[in-house]
């Protein structure tokens, strides 16, 4: 896709320490996504990251569902900076999109209204006896994996083509709407024409496809989906962008905010079995993967180390495209080699054959 | 009496009208034009609203009577700084004069920054500049399209990219090519987005209402939030139908974008060397609307043309002559 | 296979998408009566409508939404109007909107 402004929208990504601030959801829906992350900044580029057992979550969803008041979640990120600065780091990096949101409007908030920050600078002290020192540089990872790309790229053991045709893969993106809807400065590319993953994906090989509905929300919204009876409309903004990219027969979709990549990929099994529609090639699913994922099957990491196992939309088909060698009786053994349990068989998937487990069963 | 030498920064319509209007009073006009040819914008248009005529019946007996007059003229010159006694040429040349009419016009809107319209991303999306100049080369595609969109304020009337004024002249261009592509291609559909229609000119309603009635031109009140590709290389955009309440979408062959008016660049360098007043657009702020519109708050300082807001062409024209009057005026005045 | 209970259900979209509309319909009656693409939204029509003020009846809405190839319901929300004829004497289009009303019905009584 021709892009010719990407590059008026840069900002500063700091080439080394990181402060690391993780997501409140990502472990348990993609849980190898936030350890490949540390695990390729530290092992593969040699990075100095802290991941700090001390923060706390930032309160993101409570405060976009009207539970938790602007003034208290200022105070939450407040502490995350002072436990920041404590730590000896001055660049903050959040795994989350709706945190890195937060985090950016925020420190927006604090610049257009000093007194503002100085009365959280106050509540912070009062509550937890803690200074606010705010951070040189804010990065979402995406952006962090972003400016290392070329860095992976040399690294790089399996490119995003296809091993049997030679072709790059087909790929969607996905951006979070916090990431640069908000503050469209505050995201590599813009609002408009994102960069930060298709850079990515360009650079690893693989080709960006750009489809109609692309900018359209993925229809997380926090409070709709929440309660149960407004996910109709919630599932219906995933299933209007499914439609849409679907004639592109893309390979598969990335994403960079939690929420999206969720859904996007437990939607697709939702949506198959309500109405039994897929949107993927021999009616499967789409592979949804998280940027870390991509980063991590590049640099050759095992799929079932970075978790892939526990997509609702199963990855083998992707796999095998890239040509990644894999071992199918090891899907749901866990990292100690215990069994963690299986999906039962769904519309979105393929691999429904008798199993290892099966017979173990 | 001798003649006064009239500096005049510009030489489009507004510049070309002033130059004349001074020389039948018996002064002596000086061009200065930053292109290698007079004629402005104006030049690269096709038709003109609302009549239809070529813009070369306007532009080209202004271009001849300037050459058949031996009005001096300076072209592929810019102008670095000035005030009322002197003006000041890149190529270091220094002009006195008795006075200077400032009619350097105005700039086209860079639709590239509204970049939900994907402009020079998406093939199939235009300006209505591009369209005026692929009409008058005849580079209209063969084909017909099957739908058109043409937008309305695209960089007007649109705090988002510091453009607050309305351009006034492009919903009656978007009329006007509505009409034009129906003339062309009359199977096609042309829909016309806007958020208010202001018809201020005589002739424009009419022409509005021809538009629906004659040629089946479609309006829809409501503003493109984006525009998107799709397979076949048509556009998909998206609108609210407000008359309606309801989102709207469809696909087009051509989407076209009418850019509007802004202040020039050099705008800021001018009111800080002459010591002139901006208005909050950034188009130069006349002595006051009435009566003074064609003066600046220096003395011996004039305007005419877009230089003080979007105007039409015949607008522009009109107060090539009041410029002029008003310059004699003062110099006589000066001479007491 | 319609099936699995969620406890909610897909919304459907309520986008007026012109590519999937039939426009066949919108430009025969437009044919028929092209002052009707003179409407310029003023709600004269609506204002002064004797059914609209007591019913949800909004004569420039349904034929805006006729143009645009919104057909379903168009006819039974015209049958609501009583050709009283004020709206016809509002207009400042000069639109003959009761035989607007007539030609909607003739031409979609089976939508």
């Amino acid at each position: 896709m021709r892009r010719t402004k990407w590059e008026e929208y840069q900002k500063d990504i700091a080439d080394d320490k990181y402060y690391y601030a993780r997501s409140c959801i990502r472990q348990n829906f993609f849980p190898g996504s936030e350890k490949a992350f540390l695990d390729i900044l530290r092992n593969d580029l040699g990075k100095d990251i802290f991941d700090d057992p001390l923060h706390t979550s930032c309160t993101g969803i409570g405060y976009h569902s009207d539970i938790v008041p602007f003034e208290t979640i200022m105070t939450v990120v407040a502490r995350q900076f002072a436990l920041m600065h404590e730590a000896g780091y001055e660049n903050f990096t959040s795994s989350c999109i709706t945190s890195f949101g937060i985090y950016t409007e925020i420190l927006n908030t604090w610049e257009e209204f000093p007194e503002t920050e100085e009365r959280t600078r106050e509540n912070l002290f009062k509550a937890t006896g803690r200074e606010l020192v705010k951070p040189k540089s804010l990065a979402h990872t995406s952006d962090v994996i972003f400016h290392l790309r070329k860095e992976i790229a040399e690294r790089m053991k399996r490119p995003l083509v296809n091993a049997l045709t030679g072709e790059p893969l087909r790929v969607v993106e996905h951006i979070g709407c916090h990431y640069a809807k908000i503050f469209p400065k505050s995201g590599i590319g813009g609002s408009e024409f994102p960069y930060v993953l298709a850079g990515m994906i360009e650079s690893w090989g693989g080709e960006v496809v750009d489809y109609p509905e692309r900018r359209h929300c993925c229809g997380f919204g926090f409070r709709n989906y929440l309660v149960q009876a407004n996910r109709g409309y919630s599932v219906a903004n995933s299933q209007k962008k499914l439609e849409s990219m679907a004639p592109y027969r893309p390979d598969f979709i990335v994403c960079n905010c939690p929420g999206c990549s969720m859904f996007l990929d437990k939607w697709q099994y939702t949506i198959a079995e309500m109405e039994g529609t897929t949107y993927g090639a021999h009616g499967h699913g789409i592979p949804v993967l998280t940027y870390e994922e991509m980063a991590g099957l590049v640099l050759g990491y095992d799929p079932w180390e970075l978790g892939m196992q526990m997509h609702a939309v199963d990855v083998e088909p992707l796999l095998e495209k890239m040509g990644v060698e894999y071992d199918p009786s090891t899907k749901y053994l866990g990292p100690k080699g215990k069994y963690i349990g299986k999906p039962a068989a769904a519309a979105v998937n393929c691999s429904a054959g008798v199993t290892l487990y099966d017979i173990k069963k | 009496m001798r003649a006064r030498k009239v500096v005049i920064i510009g030489g489009g319509v507004a510049g070309m009208q002033t130059a004349l209007r001074l020389r039948a009073l018996g002064e002596e006009p000086i061009i200065i034009e930053r292109e290698a040819q007079l004629g402005g914008k104006v030049r690269n248009w096709y038709l003109l609203f609302p009549t239809f005529i070529p813009s070369a019946d306007v532009v080209e007996p202004l271009m001849r009577a300037v050459k058949e007059q031996g009005i001096e003229v300076h072209l592929g010159c810019e102008v670095v700084q000035f005030d009322n006694h002197r003006v000041e040429l890149a190529d270091g040349e220094r002009i006195d004069c008795d006075a200077v009419a400032l009619c350097s016009g105005s700039t086209i809107f860079d639709a590239r920054l509204k970049e939900e319209y994907g402009y020079g991303i998406y093939d199939n999306v235009y300006t209505s500049v591009d369209i005026e100049r692929m009409m008058a080369e005849g580079r209209m595609p063969e084909r017909s399209p099957r739908r058109v969109a043409i937008l309305h304020c695209v960089g007007s009337r649109d705090e988002k990219v510091c453009q607050r004024h309305c351009s006034k002249v492009c919903c009656i261009t978007g009329v006007k090519q509505a009409i034009e592509l129906k003339k062309l291609y009359p199977k096609a559909d042309v829909f016309n987005f806007y958020m208010d229609i202001r018809m201020f000119g005589p002739g424009y309603e009419e022409l509005y209402h021809t538009a629906q009635r004659n040629y089946n031109v479609h309006f829809v009140r409501g503003r493109i939030s984006e525009a998107s590709p799709l397979m076949d290389g048509c556009i998909q955009i998206k609108a609210e139908d407000t008359l309606t309440g309801r989102p709207l979408r469809m696909s087009v062959d051509m989407l076209i974008l009418l850019v509007g008016m802004r202040a020039n660049d050099d705008n800021v360098r001018f009111a800080e060397s002459a010591g002139l007043r901006l208005a909050d657009s950034g188009f130069m702020r006349a002595a006051d609307l009435f009566a003074g519109n064609v003066r600046s708050s220096r003395e011996g300082i004039f305007y005419a043309g877009t230089i003080t807001a979007p105007k039409s062409i015949g607008e522009v024209l009109n107060e090539g002559v009041v410029v002029a009057d008003s310059i004699v005026d003062y110099l006589n005045k000066q001479e007491g | 296979m319609a099936s699995v209970n969620f406890g909610f259900g897909i919304s459907k979209p309520r986008v007026i998408d012109i590519d999937r509309n039939n426009l066949r319909k919108s430009d025969e009656i437009l044919l028929e009566m092209p002052e009707l693409q003179t409407c310029i939204g003023c709600g004269s029509c609506t204002a002064s409508c004797t059914a609209g003020n007591l019913t949800s009846f909004n004569f420039r809405k349904v034929h805006a939404l006729v143009r645009r190839g919104e057909y379903a319901g168009a006819y039974e929300e015209m049958n609501k109007c009583m050709l009283c004829g004020k709206c016809r004497l509002l207009c400042p289009r000069g639109i003959n909107t009761r035989g607007v009303v007539m030609l909607i019905k003739r031409k979609l009584g089976d939508f």
